[in-house]
């Protein structure tokens, strides 16, 4: 065994590779079905009376959120790390038997985290803040999760051998320090148990249950603060961690200018944090800061175009390769819905033009060309990258690929037309009046129009959850059926029919 | 001056300083095509492209290890 050359080691990013794809059918399958319940109401009690407590869209639709965000992003997020991380710091995990020790460890605390979060979901036990739902036992699990990463970057870092961090590196620990703080001080919560109320009844509720330690307005404010930078530190810089390094490797392309990279780096930490007051845009919260949410909105286009332009030169001159190879167009598709997404969102962010949207479908649009078009692809191509050099064998079917690649581009774009047009005519309908100041319609009203909108956004769902499939059998094949590669693997990564 | 109002002056001359600084590593990319230890910025992309455990590194550690 000591005479063996040093090789990277990725048995941790292997086991998360497992959890992204689990995590991502389950996810990815809840939101399928509750799309088509919100088309078809029947569907709510399509298991029987009896079971519709947990089959309910309100009952799913955290299980949906969570699944995709915090179990097939985030193990994305780790497995790339655990590839990416050892690559870039040119240091292998068999190096430390702590690191592999502690990488191992974060891995089942997650699964047992990931457990609980999922049948505590299903009692419906909550505390009720979007994303943030866990109850105080399951947020002390996920900080130690938590740290547990922390000590595998810094503790990789500590024993690199290259001495700069590479860009990606930069947005994980970005990553890292970003949801530290934004977790940590949304669950500030008190358990019931220790309160004492007016008239001295003490241990209220179940031992499980407690309250935010804000109240009204700030509450909301603080959550966010939470849920939109959620959204700056789950579904964009390490997403585009990923990209800065899976980009330039599958293509054999440096990147386009890595000092833009640096400038849009800071330029997004320096905005991102700032955005979020566009979620309380026309509510109770103070008009100053109402306003100054939306202008760090509509700043955030410039950092954010800025890494997005960057990974799209990054393929100057090489745009034959966008044709040949589906794992690109995943790539390259991915960037463009995030130019894509960052314009959508602080155009949604302008006080005039939130007036109509807020509230409505545009809204639940705009995520998911986010998530799906530029998280969802971008995790799918960082492991497509990965499996034939993890598992050391050629990927199973690029035709297989292409197809995934296309079906799922046709249920994107169901997915975001479909929600603009609903999202809008449900805008428009709200705000209708006559020349007295009477509505126009009835709620049921819009509810009508937009069936056929919802149904659309269905399929478009159950099209990307079908790619998402052909996505996971073709993982399944390359670890299992395909011919051993020799050869270190460099750039392109090798398809076989 | 009341805390509200220091905290306020406080928190308008931090942005002003986050701004500069900003603006001075702005300049400083576009002024310097290397950075501070003589390395080409754009070399570093390289830290991706040549990430064989047994390739050399853009910046080692250390002169004892770059052997």
């Amino acid at each position: 065994m000591e005479n063996r050359p040093l090789e990277y080691d990725y048995t941790v990013a292997k086991m998360f590779m497992v959890t992204t794809i689990v995590l991502g059918i389950v996810g990815m399958g809840i939101g399928v079905f509750i799309a088509f319940e919100l088309a078809f109401p029947e569907l709510n009690t399509v298991f029987g009376a009896g079971l519709a407590e947990y089959t309910n869209f309100s009952r799913l639709r955290p299980l949906h959120t969570d699944a995709v965000a915090f179990g097939f992003t985030l193990s994305g997020i780790f497995a790339t790390w655990y590839y990416v991380g050892q690559r870039v710091l040119k240091v292998s995990m068999a190096e430390s038997k702590f690191l592999m020790f502690i990488g191992k460890l974060q891995f089942w605390l997650y699964v047992i985290g990931v457990a609980a979060v999922v049948v505590s979901l299903f009692m419906g036990i909550t505390t009720s803040k979007e994303y943030a739902e866990f109850e105080w036992p399951i947020d002390i699990a996920i900080v130690v999760v938590w740290v547990l990463w922390g000590i595998s970057i810094f503790g990789l870092i500590g024993i690199r051998r290259e001495k700069s961090l590479y860009i990606s590196i930069w947005y994980y620990i970005a990553t890292f320090l970003g949801v530290a703080m934004l977790y940590l001080f949304n669950n500030m919560e008190i358990p019931t148990m220790l309160a004492t109320s007016p008239a001295g009844e003490t241990g209220i509720g179940a031992w499980y249950h407690s309250i935010s330690m804000y109240a009204g307005t700030n509450d909301a404010l603080v959550q966010w603060w939470y849920g939109h930078n959620a959204v700056a530190f789950v579904f964009t810089v390490p997403i585009i961690a990923m990209i800065y390094y899976f980009l330039p490797k599958e293509s054999g392309q440096a990147i386009y200018s890595y000092k833009l990279s640096l400038l849009s780096f800071w330029g997004l930490m320096f905005v991102y944090l700032w955005a979020g007051g566009h979620h309380l845009l026309y509510s109770t919260v103070p008009d100053w800061m109402q306003t100054m949410g939306s202008i760090f909105s509509v700043i955030l286009i410039l950092p954010s175009w800025g890494s997005a332009i960057n990974m799209l030169l990054t393929m100057k001159g090489e745009w034959q390769q966008v044709a040949a190879s589906p794992l690109i167009k995943f790539m390259v598709l991915a960037s463009t819905f995030y130019m894509f997404s960052t314009l959508e969102g602080p155009i949604q962010a302008i006080k005039s033009v939130n007036a109509i949207a807020h509230f409505t479908d545009w809204i639940v649009g705009h995520v998911h060309d986010g998530t799906l078009g530029w998280v969802g692809f971008m995790i799918i191509a960082a492991l497509y990258h990965m499996a034939p050099r993890v598992f050391k064998r050629e990927l199973y079917s690029k035709s297989l690929m292409a197809a995934q690649f296309w079906i799922q581009t046709l249920g994107i774009v169901l997915y975001f037309t479909s929600m603009w047009i609903a999202g809008i005519t449900q805008g428009m309908m709200w705000r209708a009046h006559d020349e007295f100041g009477n509505l126009a319609y009835s709620f049921m009203d819009t509810v009508d129009v937009l069936h056929p909108y919802y149904t659309l956004r269905g399929i478009g769902g159950l099209l990307y959850l079908i790619g998402f499939l052909m996505f996971a059998y073709n993982i399944y094949k390359t670890m299992s059926a395909r011919p051993v590669e020799e050869s270190e693997l460099q750039n392109a990564s090798p398809m076989g029919a | 001056m009341s805390i509200n109002e220091f905290a306020a002056y406080g928190y308008f001359f931090l942005i002003v300083f986050l701004v500069v600084v900003t603006y001075s590593y702005i300049y400083h990319l576009y002024k310097n095509r290397k950075d501070s230890s003589g390395v080409d910025y754009e070399n570093y992309s390289n830290m991706a492209l040549k990430d064989d455990i047994s390739d050399t590194p853009v910046k080692p550690i250390s002169k004892r290890e770059e052997k």
